[in-house]
């Protein structure tokens, strides 16, 4: 799992963002208004050294992190509650690094209760492993149904189970009766919980 | 042919409008906040719909390579409902989301006086915020109305160059030209502003801040009359630059004063992993 420390040196405190963070760390009000502003001051372009990640995702976690501990819990929540698709992204992703307990699972449930592919794949880090099994079981079904890859979803080998399998399964009897068929990743996957 | 409309209200309109307004050209549109039809009776309400204007509504216009801005402010209708009010005290979030490139619909409805305190506030906002603002021009007593967002405008010490008035017309049109102020017409599919009567206000009154959209929302109106209003252009002789002024670089100019507008083409893949997931009636 990509660390904050990985995160601090590809995306360094420099310029708008060390100010930001200076502010936060003073005055934690202050991220209600540069949370949003994140991409357009420091860009938006997938980070080569931390894979998955892009650079205004990891300067959010960068500011969430610089929150008074106390606070990161309460400020994470209104920040995906008020956050357009970008910003709740980054605080699903940002969610393990941080010191908050089981506090985010309801945000993780909000994502993948929604019908965008973006925020059910930000649900499936890292953090999903406080997630229950049958949530995570329906939320892996549901990547694949909107046609997520299953790579983004972390610890899937280890977690997937005979039950995932059956219901894997029954989405490909519906498909395959419909004429169509599972993406690769999911045929495969099926493959490997059948131990062929 | 390239189109922005500039002001378009999605979320009433499906996915099949989506694929019709592509095929004619649209690239780009900005949705404004406005009200649903039923009015909203509480502050919830409206943060829901806002959420929807900068999350699900531009990832649904991705799917069909258009790209999706949004207007955020509380409307002159709802303005008048006390229940509503406290939405004032929410904007402030909303205006500096990467997708709202604009404070609006502003402006009058019934020309209230809690109007007139909710267009000024709002005003104010698109200053601290440092964004363009559209002003909605009633649709009874229209002259009288226009005249007076004016003077709300001028009041305001915004910057002429970065306010619309929308929905002008015949009569309202020459009160607005020497402002400085752009000009906005809204093109229906009855009596209130045909292509017809568009292109001939064009001629009359030239090409330079001029706006033209479809207004399509829930009742009745057509996403396509900008396209439209483009042809009936053509016809009348003007040349496929004016019309790219017109529908793509007049729109890009008002709105880039955001600094936000971001009109590059949609990424193939950037929003969905190529899922599909409305064509495919969703899960
Ligand atoms: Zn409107």
């Amino acid at each position: 799992m990509t660390t904050l420390d990985e995160l601090r040196a590809v995306v360094p405190a420099q310029g708008w963002l060390g100010e930001a963070l200076e502010r936060v760390a003073a005055d934690p009000a202050a991220i209600g208004r540069l949370f949003p502003a994140v991409g357009r001051r420091c860009g938006r372009a997938p980070l080569p050294d931390a894979p998955g990640w892009s650079t205004d995702e990891a300067a959010r976690a960068l500011l969430l992190a610089a929150l008074p501990a106390e606070r990161v819990a309460a400020e994470a929540e209104t920040l995906y509650r008020y956050g357009d698709a970008a910003e709740k992204r980054a605080v699903l992703k940002a969610l393990p690094l941080l010191p908050v307990g089981d506090a985010g699972v309801p945000l993780l449930r909000d994502a993948i209760r929604t019908n965008d592919p973006r925020l059910v794949a930000a649900a499936l880090g890292p953090y999903a492993r406080r997630l229950d099994d049958a949530a995570w079981r329906q939320a892996v079904l549901k990547c694949v149904f909107m046609g997520v890859p299953l790579a983004v979803v972390d610890h899937l080998d280890e977690r997937a189970d005979a039950e995932l399998a059956t219901m894997l399964a029954g989405l490909l009897e519906e498909r395959r009766a419909a004429g169509r068929d599972l993406a690769p990743d999911v045929l495969a996957l099926l493959d490997r919980l059948k131990g062929v | 042919m390239r189109i922005l409309d500039p002001h378009i209200h999605m979320t009433s309109r499906t996915t099949d409008d989506y694929e019709r307004m592509a095929a004619a050209g649209v690239r780009a549109v900005v949705e404004p906040a406005f009200w649903l039809g039923q009015p909203r009776t509480n502050p919830g309400s409206f943060t829901d719909y806002f959420d929807s204007l900068v999350g699900w509504e531009p990832f649904r216009a991705s799917q069909f390579g258009i790209r999706h801005h949004a207007t955020i402010a509380l409307n002159p209708k709802e303005a008048n409902d006390p229940r509503c009010r406290e939405v004032l005290g929410l904007l402030p979030r909303y205006l500096e989301k990467d997708g709202v490139v604009a404070v609006g619909e502003v402006g009058y409805d019934s020309m209230t006086p809690e109007e007139d305190e909710v267009f000024a506030a709002q005003l104010a906002l698109a200053i601290e915020h440092e964004l363009p603002a559209l002003v909605h021009t009633p649709h009874r007593d229209k002259a009288r109305g226009t005249r007076r967002s004016l003077a709300v405008v001028a009041e305001s010490g915004i910057d002429p160059g970065r306010v619309v008035l929308d929905h002008l017309n015949e009569v309202t049109v020459g009160l607005v030209r020497d402002t400085g102020c752009w000009l906005g017409f809204s093109i229906y599919p009855d009596t209130k502003m045909s292509p017809p009567r568009m292109v001939r206000i064009l001629q009359q009154y030239g090409l330079e801040r001029m706006l033209v959209n479809s207004a399509a929302d829930w009742g009745r109106s057509d996403p396509l009359l900008t396209r439209a209003t483009a042809d009936a252009m053509l016809e009348a002789g003007f040349t496929e630059d004016d019309v790219d002024r017109v529908m793509w670089r007049n729109p890009v100019e008002f709105y880039g004063q955001s600094g936000r507008l971001d009109v590059s083409a949609v990424a193939e893949t950037g929003a969905t992993f190529a899922g599909n997931s409305i064509q495919r009636g969703g899960s």
